[in-house]
């Protein structure tokens, strides 16, 4: 108990120092967690990506379309479960600047494929019995106050002209990484209009979502897919949905990493710095810690005290991170939504979080304690005079 | 009677390490500050310049794109033939059909695919756009399916040396030439001939349509005349600003990010300086009371040791700043994901990034500083003396 307050007021002898030190290790914690769940943001839909579903696309850039007429000899290839024809839309609602992702996609087949979209039943039952349907994501709902029932209409940037469609269903993710703020429409309903208005580009989708029983034959099934459109005007590149989004995250994370790397180091000097602080209080200490060893308190003892007060200090830096990062994520998620869809702090970045503010506090202390254990009472006693 | 400006300087020469630490600290929030707005002005440099001033660009109404844009051949045609449009040397309009598509190709970094601008070209292409300059091979022969590609192109991407060929559309594409557009979007393209490449893509319309008008001052009523023909259903844009707008989502990225992640850096680093300072007090007790016991009043103790966190802080700005300039001689490729294609551009420092990342670090050095100085202003006279 004594030995508990000792400790305490030792801790907080500099109260300053003690605040400083413990605010030091919170922004550098806080700085981590939130780069860790920007890039952690970044890689979601990789993360989300299932071991059982292929994209075919055309070979040549992924904003090259594939002919429709492709879907049946996809689905012929040995080990193909389920084929969905879609595209990127790219529709915008009233102002670019409310920018969320627009497919067109074969709705009963791509609804299979996709069970982490949770929709009820009566809901799924109306999307798909109304040609001019959408279903939208609980999020985006959530963003423009959509109600099943409303009418949203999207201004087309790649189909020319405006595509009025009636929200008949809400999904919601099953996972935390689902993306909740997709808008699906109807292939039909697309392309029906485009051979009306530009009969040249009907007929063409933008990919193939292909289903596979078992995962472990996707290359084979892969290379089955692109073999049949070999030498063919729209050659195609079968890839798993996971390698699909890694290639999507890779195009633009160059900057992302210069920054992340730049800031670890930033990150490190900050808490060597708090380190540094809590290390040089000890230091200062020396003669008391000799008058303790007369009183016949061992090194273990010693040790144990300088630990558990630099603990205190580092695990008090590490509890306010860890209480300031989530409202602090949440704010990032707002300013960030149009490009962060799934913005949340994920458990790992909680457990590193720890285990660093832990690190810190062992490391501040192993150097003094290792001094104070070794130091001869008498030499300690000579520095004060 | 101020306290002289050399005192709190000589203060930070006595303690040249912890000076040194502490600016460091400083020095490297504000080169991450500085680093990512340079990334953002460099982009929208880079597209800014891609535009030349007296060119206007047609897409088709509503794409935010070229690669999304499409105009029927009939319609591409119509527009070339308006009385704004500048004659050529050759005495033809000043026009070029021109198609944009994208094609994925292998950096050479990362060994990843990332999606290159192929834009089809006209004859006109060339002189509307003065910054494409040869600088190694020829330019490819209209009507082969010859093409040359930037001097990014070549650079970052395997297989995309002159001499090469890339293969697309069933046919091998030779590439006879390397053109650099500076510090220009143009520099991360591939062009061909716009007949030749159509087919290969099987595209039977073009995208965009570019012209040089006869005078700047006849964009209005050019723009009037295209968007009000009901039968071309396009929208005209000025080029510099078209390419401008292009850069919007990435630099709001950009900026969001680094500021808010420099923001809670410049925690740490005040709280830094705020160590240093309280311990620069502590161990000046008797001599603040010196300073106060000869007549300096508490305000001038107070901008003296002000002053000497502030000094701390602009040491660190310059000295960040001065290491972001460094990086203005690397060039960063990136794809923009609002055009969905690689981009290459450089870190680029303007005028007003100094001014603001210096301001940045004074700030820190004056919010480091202040609890400190004030402290310091408060000691008693007689207790200060004691203490020498």
């Amino acid at each position: 108990m004594l030995l508990l307050r000792l400790i305490l007021l030792n801790a907080f002898r500099h109260r300053l120092r003690a605040v400083l030190t413990i605010v030091g290790v919170a922004v550098a914690l806080t700085a981590f967690g939130l780069l860790r769940t920007v890039l952690d943001a970044w890689h979601a839909g990789v993360e989300a990506s299932s071991a059982n579903r292929l994209v075919t696309r055309n070979a040549v850039s992924l904003t090259q379309p594939l002919p429709f007429a492709y879907k049946g000899r996809i689905r012929q290839v040995t080990g193909v479960d389920i084929v969905a024809a879609g595209g990127w839309f790219g529709g915008v609602y009233l102002d670019e600047k409310n920018f969320f992702p627009n497919f067109a996609v074969e709705a009963d087949d791509f609804f299979k494929l996709y069970p982490e979209l949770i929709v009820s039943p009566e809901e799924q039952k109306a999307f798909l019995s109304d040609r001019k349907a959408a279903i939208i994501g609980r999020k985006l709902a959530e963003r423009f106050h959509w109600r099943i029932g409303d009418t949203v209409t999207l201004r087309g940037t790649i189909y020319p002209g405006q595509w009025p469609m009636t929200i008949r269903a809400i999904y919601k993710g099953a996972r935390p990484d689902t993306d909740e703020t997709v808008l699906y429409f109807h292939y039909g309903y697309l392309d029906e209009t485009m051979k009306k208005r530009a009969p040249t580009r009907a007929g063409q989708v933008g990919f193939f979502m292909i289903g596979i029983r078992d995962a472990t034959r996707a290359a084979e099934i892969s290379k089955d897919i692109d073999a049949l459109f070999h030498n063919s005007q729209a050659e195609t590149l079968t890839e798993t949905e996971r390698a699909f989004q890694l290639g999507f995250v890779a195009m633009s994370e160059a900057i992302l990493l210069a920054i992340t790397a730049v800031s670890y180091v930033v990150i490190a000097i900050i808490l060597a710095v708090a380190a540094n602080t809590m290390a040089m209080s000890a230091r200062e200490r020396l003669g008391e810690f000799a008058v303790l060893k007369t009183l016949g308190f061992g090194a273990p003892a010693l040790a144990g005290m300088l630990l558990a007060e630099s603990l205190l200090l580092a695990l008090a830096g590490t509890a306010l991170a860890m209480a300031v990062l989530p409202p602090l994520a949440k704010g990032f998620a707002v300013g960030l939504a149009q490009y962060f869809p799934i913005f949340f702090v994920s458990p790992t970045t909680i457990m590193l979080q720890a285990a660093f503010g832990l690190a810190v506090g062992v490391l501040a202390a192993a150097v003094p304690a290792w001094r104070v254990a070794a130091v001869r009472i008498a030499d300690a006693f000579r520095r004060i005079g | 009677m101020a306290v002289p400006l050399s005192y709190s300087w000589r203060n930070l020469v006595t303690r040249r390490l912890t000076t040194t630490l502490t600016a460091g600290g400083m020095a490297l929030v504000v080169f991450v500050f500085t680093a990512t707005l340079m990334l953002a002005e460099g982009l929208r440099q880079t597209l800014v310049s891609t535009g030349s001033p007296g060119n206007v660009i047609v897409l088709r109404k509503g794409s935010e794109t070229e690669v999304q844009s499409g105009l029927e051949r009939v319609q591409a045609s119509a527009m070339t033939a308006r009385a704004e449009i500048a004659p050529g040397s050759d005495g033809r309009p000043l026009a070029a059909r021109e198609m944009v598509v994208l094609i994925g190709l292998t950096k050479k970094s990362t060994g990843k695919t990332s999606n290159v601008v192929i834009r089809g070209i006209e004859p006109a292409s060339l002189a509307l756009r003065g910054q494409v300059r040869l600088i190694s091979g020829r330019a490819p022969q209209p009507g082969t399916p010859e093409i040359m590609v930037g001097k990014a192109v070549a650079k970052g991407f395997t297989g995309a040396e002159i001499g090469q060929s890339l293969r697309f559309g069933k046919r091998d594409w030779p590439i006879v030439g390397v053109f650099d557009a500076g510090s220009t979007g143009f520099s991360s393209e591939i062009w061909g001939d716009a007949d030749q490449l159509m087919p290969a893509f099987g595209r039977n319309a073009y995208s965009i349509v570019v012209a040089g008008l006869r005078e700047p001052g006849l964009f209005e009523s050019f723009k009037e005349a295209v968007e009000a023909d009901p039968r071309l259903q396009a929208e005209v844009w000025r080029e510099t600003r078209y390419y401008e707008k292009q850069s919007d989502m990435m630099r709001k990225f950009l900026t969001v990010l680094g500021v808010s992640l420099t923001l809670i850096f410049s925690l740490g680093a005040m709280i830094g300086a705020m160590i240093t300072m309280y311990a620069s007090v502590a161990g000046r007790v008797a001599e603040i009371g010196t300073l106060r016991a000869i007549g300096f009043t508490r305000g001038a103790v107070l901008a003296a040791f002000l002053a000497e966190s502030t000094l701390l802080g602009l040491i660190g700005g310059l000295a960040g700043v001065g290491l972001a300039a460094g990086l203005s001689f690397l060039t960063f490729s990136t794809t923009n994901f609002q055009t969905f294609s690689e981009l290459a551009f450089r870190f680029t420092l303007a005028p007003w990034i100094v001014v603001l990342s210096l301001a940045f670090s004074l700030f820190m050095g004056v919010v480091g500083g202040f609890l400190p100085a004030l402290r310091a202003s408060r000691l008693g006279i007689v207790e200060a003396l004691r203490e020498g």
